[in-house]
């Protein structure tokens, strides 16, 4: 689905139903938000069996990637306010955020700026903070195959490495490693350097825990380099009505490495009905 | 900062794809030979039918001991997904049948296994696929061939018998121009030699059956997407870019990105076309793979051997070799280009023709003196089949390409006098005193 936010064309996958802006009760609006440097289609695990259960999906491509146009937000508060006008531009009065590494940070400053706006917030791979090695960001700035080799190679825990305990991505036939890889490699130039670093400046995570108001959903990978377990749960303990699920044998990459607890979870936490 | 470590090649031929069994705690990986798989409850059920959620639902369409080698051969290629087929051929088949319909247009190498030329040249045009052939090598042709209606570019690696280097980089860089993608059949380098979408090819294949395998047992193919095309910007491919009823109207470059080509292969043409490979075969397959490396390096250690005694039986007075074709060779027309795209060994394939003695009686001429060359041969076989562990022998001409007419025998580069070996694991001495005694009664006529 194309809209137009800001005056930026931007393109929703809706998980193959359209979305239902008129009957607000009837199918709840849930933004899908995605991290550095990827798409919707990192969603689409999960995009596809919300919209078929009960739910207007609107997995976005945030502005400079996959289809929208426009270009990078440079801030994580720029992008939380994005999101509002994308409601806005789709006639939603709210919505439950759904958001990964970057995109968990940007639902997590919009719930707690824009509260009347979000009925519930999914964090998945998720930290206060979110700081970047200095070569890696200027990696990414330099537009460097070595950006993309240290996100998708610390992202991925061993469902996507392999191993003797790794190995055999969910989705049969599919290699999640690659894959990563070649989702990365099809994001304009400059655009993960403008993500990485709106994820190293952002500083407001602690107050922005404290400020949610809606029911929050944690969902952690128990092997995550990027954002530990650990410091998702010291986030998590901030906010008022939180709960928390750490998945097993997962790393950052938590709904490509373990899509099906990340749906499981999310059912649970948004009470969803086939539909 | 520390850069990411990720699992080298040798490693990933032994482990990619596979943990161990989380029932049984099996190391080996099970050969799960079911039909089908029982349904946690209605929801599950119908999210699976849907594409909501990743599973098995029958094995025509995926299946786990499958899907450790479709997992195992993308990791290898560099591929974000692989589909693995009954044979090469329908892995091949799965691949066009994905990309077009009646009215598409192919530009294929004229120099490729004759099975494949024989898919392209009689059998897809009854489906309205036809195929132009142009030399590996006229780089130019295949630009000049290329049609509004083209949607594939294909080639092997190393030509089949010919042993042309196709300049995959050059090539994928003529179909991309066009707008579409370049296929690869990288059989007989296997991702061990070349990886061929570091290259800039779009959709690998291979027919498992031969050095992927090794033992000769199973029949079997793969198809692996590179998941660089975009399909989308190409226009051309509404297979991946439309709507597409068979599943409520999904659009498979929407929902997967890179992994557009391969979802639909595997939703589209095995579930349509039904070219599976079996659970067995796949773990026969998997038992070749996970040695594949030390395979390779003795492969290529023995093709140099025997090339080098067969070089020397070219030089030598009355030497009963006319000709060898070893893209190693300084003076094979495309050593440069095999010293770049094959930096670990041009593969274990060799052409070579034998020299007619012209006296005495019997058969005369090359085709005489290469049947009493096959015929006398004690350890190579003499089988249709290339890649083996063991040393094999064929006249291509007679056989692999004997449906081609006199002039795409010469387009493919197939003399009647040529001899192809496919050289084998044994002990490299072993084999040469069978070729130096097969040559010696070859040549007394």
């Amino acid at each position: 689905m194309q809209l137009t936010v800001n005056g930026t064309p931007v393109f929703v996958h809706t998980g193959g139903r359209e979305i239902d802006s008129a009957r607000p009760a009837a199918r709840p609006a849930i933004v899908l938000i995605h991290g550095a440097g990827m798409d919707h289609s990192v969603w689409s695990l999960q995009s596809r069996y919300l919209a078929h259960h009960g739910r207007s999906v609107l997995a976005v491509d945030l502005p400079g990637h996959g289809r929208s146009g426009g270009e990078p937000l440079d801030s994580i508060a720029a992008i939380a306010d994005w999101v509002i006008a994308l409601l806005d531009a789709a006639g939603l009065e709210r919505a439950a955020l759904i958001g990964h590494s970057m995109g968990a940070l940007v639902a997590l400053d919009a719930a707690a700026r824009h509260g009347t706006r979000v009925e519930a917030v999914a964090l998945l791979g998720v930290a206060e903070r979110m700081p970047v090695h200095p070569d890696l960001l200027a990696a990414a700035h330099a537009g460097e195959q070595s950006a993309i080799e240290m996100v998708i190679g610390w992202g991925h825990g061993p469902r996507g490495h392999g191993g003797a305990q790794g190995g055999s991505c969910p989705t049969p036939g599919l290699a999640l490693i690659p894959g990563g890889r070649r989702l990365m490699a099809s994001v304009r130039p400059g655009v993960l350097g403008v993500d990485l670093a709106a994820c190293n400046e952002y500083g407001q995570g602690a107050d922005a825990a404290a400020s949610v108001a809606c029911p929050a959903l944690f969902l952690l990978g128990a092997l995550d380099k990027m954002t530990p377990a650990k410091a998702g749960r010291a986030l998590a303990a901030r906010v008022k009505s939180s709960q928390v699920v750490v998945l097993p044998q997962t790393g950052h990459m938590v709904m490509t490495e373990a899509p099906d607890a990340v749906l499981d979870a999310l059912t649970s936490f948004l009470s969803l009905r086939r539909g | 900062m520390a850069g990411a470590k990720f699992l080298k090649f040798d490693t990933q031929s032994l482990h990619a794809g596979q943990r161990p069994d989380p029932a049984t705690g099996a190391r080996a990986v099970p050969i799960h030979l079911t039909s089908s798989y029982v349904f946690s409850d209605v929801d599950q059920a119908a999210a699976l039918f849907n594409l909501e959620r990743p599973g098995h639902i029958y094995s025509r369409i995926s299946n786990p001991t499958v899907a450790v080698l479709e997992e195992r051969l993308a990791t290898l290629e560099g591929g974000v997904g692989a589909v693995c087929t009954a044979s090469g051929q329908a892995a091949m088949t799965l691949a066009i049948m994905t990309l077009m319909g009646a009215g598409g247009h192919i530009v294929a190498s004229s120099s490729i296994y004759g099975g494949s030329r024989n898919l392209l040249a009689y059998t897809l045009p009854r489906f309205g696929i036809t195929t132009t052939f142009v030399h590996p090598r006229d780089l130019d042709g295949i630009r000049a061939a290329i049609r509004p209606e083209t949607r594939l570019v294909f080639g092997e690696v190393l030509g089949n018998p010919g042993l042309e280097v196709l300049d995959v980089p050059k090539v994928a860089a003529i179909a991309h121009e066009a707008g579409i993608p370049l296929m690869i059949d990288a059989t007989f380098t296997t991702p061990y030699l070349c990886r061929p979408f570091e290259h800039g090819a779009d959709i690998v294949m291979h027919s498992c059956t031969k050095w992927l395998s090794g033992h000769g047992t199973a029949i079997g193919g793969v198809v692996i997407d590179g998941g660089r095309f975009d399909w989308e910007a190409s226009g051309k491919f509404p297979t991946l870019t439309e709507p597409y009823a068979g599943y409520h109207g999904i659009d498979f470059a929407e929902e997967y990105g890179p992994a557009a080509f391969i979802a639909r292969a595997r939703a589209e043409g095995l579930r349509d076309f039904g070219a599976c490979m079996s659970p067995m075969n796949a773990f026969q397959i998997l038992q070749g793979v996970e040695t594949l490396p030390l395979r390779m390096k003795c492969h290529i250690h023995n093709a140099r051997k025997v090339v080098c005694f067969l070089e020397g039986e070219l030089n030598a007075e009355k030497g009963a070799v006319a000709w060898v074709s070893y893209p190693e060779l300084v003076d094979h027309p495309d050593h440069a280009l095999a010293s770049r795209l094959l930096p670990h060994g041009a593969g274990s394939i060799i052409s070579f023709g034998i020299r007619a003695s012209g006296q005495g009686g019997g058969e005369g001429g090359s085709r005489g003196a290469g049947r009493r060359f096959i015929e006398s041969l004690t350890l190579f076989s003499h089988l249709a089949n290339v890649g083996d562990a063991k040393s094999l022998v064929i006249h291509p001409a007679s056989t692999t390409h004997a449906q081609l007419d006199a002039e795409a025998l010469a387009a493919a580069g197939v003399g009647e006098d040529m001899i192809r070996l496919s050289i084998g694991l044994e002990d490299c001495e072993d084999l040469i005193d069978d070729l130096k005694q097969a040559l010696r009664a070859a040549t007394k006529g």
